[in-house]
């Protein structure tokens, strides 16, 4: 599994190389991967149907329990062949729709790397590696939104993207930490078995919370829906795989998978209910107003999403099991309205529902296609979404105490998204063909071929879904915790009131698309709406963010050195003084200290000298080299004191302090005193202040009893060990070796930090 | 800027002041001093230099940009610290060499780790003070 996975990072790595070399026939040469990638998923079938899981475990960090655990179980294996399914016909199909285009193999790369860290969400169990994989998925989700580079709104569409998505990765972090750190373990498996200890904990809201805020936000739930919309600017094969069919349920699929562990709750599940709830209705409502095709599906994707958020949330197992179908057959038919609405604009130029007519006469097979994808959408018997409808409110009437309300959004919402469906999948193709689209042919079979594929499969799967049950989607809902359950798909369930409700469903929705002409004018009255809509909101509070940031920057980096050291003093003053006379008992007896003898005293009062020198000194010459005496008395103290080696190498950093100083006073403007007095009080009360903390936390840690345990290790083993009779230089080099090394890696940034930015400098001005 | 006096003691002091800083570096195991001490000395000696001759001579003495010991050095400190994992010892252990060298001494990996202090130290001293000379 660890290669299956791996394989899309490498052939994007060797994309970079290669893709010179092959130019034309790079797309279907890369499309074996996701083909190969397939069939290699579906030969777990058989396994995983008897009810087998099967595991790799690879240890990678184990002091910290990270390990390449990867877990293939019925929830896994259906989204990884979703993945490389509807991948694969997503890599065909781009092989047409950007032939030709610059940077394919750009494209392909990022594809790539999309499908390898999407398999890498639904395979790994263990969670730290789950969320690496989930933040490559949102950051391949940015380059593909902002595939089209040079065009603004593409960029700020992925930025969008990418801002709530990644705000969401933060959360998810978060919450993942935390419930590593409850349940003790970062694997999925074993959290299983500690899933009452998270469910009474205190912190179980929070955790709910940081988890639901990762998973919202990437499968683009209310209030954090309006990514979606504008990662349409995405190339439509882009929209077809990963905002409709995969990515954008990684939050699905964690809320799945998170089902046995945390849910069944009542936070749980009405967190869900509520949030999917109002998703479903809210991008059900908005799709019945758009004009632009990828606007529809994108909305009518939000809701689908919703709906499936709601199932999780009724948590029932029919619940459950309608919620795995449903993913399926959303899959299905709605990659399926986004690769035709790709050919359409490829072809006509336009997505405009309103100007779209009669293309059935110029592209017969895709009208076909077109059809089967819209009638799955509507769940017309024969279709699997006919089947997975029934289940959706099968699921709704046996829901408990608010059966009814649940069925009447279940019934809008269905209502809604089988309109837009007819909307993209048959008024392209119908009533006569407008003049100016006469010219419109079909394109290669690359770009019809799947979505005809998909609206063939929905049907096939429809006729006989006892393909599906024990096979698949059996596994799928004992992975979500559901274990007795024996899942037996029929078409036909007699006659019921889940049959009427279906058809309640298709009528109403046939009636709708009768009346309702998609029109520019209404899409401009459910505009002004927008004031209040969350898009507005966030957007408020990201123009105000930059705004705070602006003024803060303005105060804080305003590139004035002595500034940077007033505040940073300042601050330290604050914070240790306070801390120094809240929770410390201050004892500054003499008692304890040694006589003062001669020496120092004669050092001493050179240092007292060398002070009041560099505070009046007029020149700034005779300051430094005071401030370099000040230096040299220290270090007499430290030989004094019996500390050589800090004093040697206080003697040298001091001697080049004041080259260096000496070196940059050439170019300094002559002293100036400080005319301000102000200043002058504020800046010498700081001084002190500093000064006078300085010396009592001096004079306070001589109070603190110490503990020679370390320092005697040292002076026992110096020689010992460490074959050195020097403890300071044997605890640099042995001991402390690590910290040296990192501490001269330090250095070397620093050089390079000052070589790089004075030279830049120079090289501006000249 | 040219004082004769300087300008001969420095020349003079140059060589004498490297000869100190390698012997400050390789005591530094059984008495005071060390990489870090020795970098630093052997730096201002090449400062002294400068401040004398001129920064364009003390650089034609260098022969190579100060910046090069930078990365001279950190590859030694590194593999000192990765040799022992050739005999199978944990990074950074340091290994001995059996019998002692005239007047150096015994030899471990430690001293390698300490010249690539050293280097790396006058790399990044004479780089920053170089630098901040040329530019100001």
């Amino acid at each position: 599994m660890l290669l299956a996975i791996l394989s899309g990072f490498l052939i994007a790595i060797c994309l970079l190389f290669l893709g010179k070399q092959l130019k034309g026939n790079l797309p279907l040469a890369v499309s074996i991967l996701p083909i190969t990638l397939f069939v290699y998923f579906c030969t777990f079938l058989p396994g995983i149907g008897e009810g087998q899981t099967f595991f790799q475990h690879i240890p990678w960090i184990p002091s910290m329990g990270i390990h390449l655990d990867f877990k293939l179980d019925g929830l896994s294996l259906l989204f990884s062949l979703l993945i490389t399914g509807i991948g694969s016909l997503v890599f065909l199909y781009s092989s047409s729709y950007l032939k030709g285009h610059i940077y394919i193999g750009r494209f392909y790369g990022y594809l790539c790397v999309f499908m390898a860290s999407m398999l890498g969400v639904v395979l790994s169990d263990n969670l730290l590696v789950l969320f690496v994989f989930w933040e490559l998925t949102a950051i391949s989700s940015f380059f593909l939104i902002g595939f089209n580079n040079d065009n603004e709104a593409s960029r700020k569409s992925s930025l969008l993207a990418w801002a709530i998505t990644g705000g969401g990765g933060f959360f998810l972090m978060a919450g993942f930490i935390l419930i590593g750190n409850v349940s003790g373990t970062y694997s999925l498996q074993e959290m299983l078995s500690s899933s009452e200890l998270l469910k009474s904990h205190f912190l179980y809201a929070i955790m709910l919370f940081l988890i639901f805020a990762g998973a919202f936000t990437k499968s683009a739930q209310f209030p954090f829906h309006f990514w979606l919309p504008g990662a349409m600017k995405a190339p439509t094969p882009v929209s077809a795989y990963l905002h409709s069919a995969t990515m954008v349920k990684a939050g699905i699929y964690l809320i799945a998978r998170f089902t046995p562990i945390l849910g069944n709750h009542p936070y749980w599940n009405n967190t869900l209910l509520i949030v999917g709830g109002i998703t479903m209705v809210y991008g059900a409502f908005h799709s019945i107003f758009r004009i632009d095709l990828k606007g529809i599906l994108a909305y009518s994707t939000i809701s689908a999403l919703g709906i499936l958020v709601f199932l999780l949330g009724i948590g029932t197992h029919d619940a459950l099991l309608a919620a795995s179908v449903f993913i399926l057959v959303h899959a299905f038919y709605k990659a399926g309205l986004f690769l035709i609405a790709g050919v359409i604009d490829h072809e006509t130029g336009t997505r405009d529902v309103s100007q779209l007519a009669g293309l059935r006469k110029v592209m017969a097979p895709l009208a076909i296609a077109g059809g089967l994808a819209a009638l799955s959408s509507a769940g017309i018997p024969l279709t699997l979404s006919f089947v997975s409808k029934d289940l959706i409110y099968e699921a709704t009437l046996n829901s408990g105490n608010s059966a009814l309300l649940f069925t009447l959004i279940a019934i809008l919402t269905n209502i809604f998204l089988s309109y837009s469906g007819y909307l993209a999948g048959i008024k392209p193709f119908v009533g006569s063909l407008p003049a100016k689209f006469s010219e419109v042919h079909l394109p290669s079979g690359f770009m019809w071929l799947p979505p005809l594929f998909l609206g063939l499969g929905g049907l096939l799967f429809g006729l006989f879904p006892s393909l599906l049950d024990s096979s698949l989607i059996q596994p799928v809902i004992h992975a979500m915790g559901a274990n007795d359950t024996v899942v037996s798909l029929k078409l036909w369930h007699g006659f019921n009131t889940v049959l009427m409700l279906s058809a309640l469903t298709i009528v109403c929705g046939i009636i709708l698309y009768l009346i309702l002409k998609p029109s520019l004018k209404r899409l401009n009255a459910i505009g002004k709406l927008d004031s209040f809509s969350p898009q507005t909101i966030f957007m408020s509070l990201a123009k105000g963010t930059k705004f705070i940031a602006l003024r803060y920057t303005k105060f804080m980096h305003n590139g004035f050195l002595r500034s940077y050291l007033t505040k940073i003093i300042f601050f330290l003053v604050c914070l240790i003084g306070y801390y120094l006379i809240r929770n410390v008992d201050i004892q500054l007896y003499t008692d304890k200290h040694t006589a003062i003898s001669m020496y120092e005293a004669i050092v001493f009062s050179i240092m007292i000298v060398a002070i009041f020198t560099i505070v009046f000194s007029p020149s700034r010459f005779v300051a430094i080299i005071s401030l370099s005496v000040m230096g040299y008395c220290m270090c007499l103290f430290f030989v004094y004191y019996g500390a050589p080696d800090l004093a040697m190498t206080q003697f040298t950093i001091d001697t080049l302090t004041t080259v260096l100083f000496v070196l940059v006073l050439l170019k300094l403007p002559p002293y100036l005193r400080i005319k301000d007095k102000a200043a002058q009080v504020r800046d010498g009360f700081l001084a002190g202040a500093f000064g006078i903390l300085i010396s009592v936390i001096a004079l306070q840690v001589l109070n603190e009893p110490t503990n020679k345990n370390i320092s005697r290790f040292y002076a026992d083993n110096a020689y010992l060990l460490g074959k050195g009779k020097n403890v300071v230089n044997v605890i640099l080099v042995d001991f402390r070796g690590y910290d040296t090394l990192v501490e001269i890696t330090v250095l070397t940034i620093a050089a390079i930090g000052v070589y790089s930015m004075l030279k830049i400098q120079s090289s501006e001005i000249e | 800027m040219k004082i004769i006096l300087l300008k001969t003691a420095a020349n003079y002091l140059l060589p004498l002041l490297l000869l100190f800083s390698v012997f400050i570096l390789l005591r530094g195991h059984y008495e005071p001093g060390g990489g870090f001490v020795g970098g630093l000395i052997a730096s201002i000696a090449f400062i002294l230099h400068s401040l004398a001759n001129g920064l364009d001579s003390t650089k034609a003495l260098l022969k190579y940009s100060p910046f090069y010991f930078i990365p001279f050095g950190l590859s030694i400190a590194i593999l000192s610290g990765l040799a022992p994992l050739f005999v199978g010892e944990p990074f950074m252990t340091v290994l001995w060499f059996e019998n002692p060298l005239p007047v150096i001494g015994l030899i471990g990996s430690a001293l390698f780790f300490d010249i690539g202090v050293y280097l790396v130290v006058i790399g990044v001293t004479l780089t920053i003070l170089f630098t901040i000379s040329e530019s100001v």
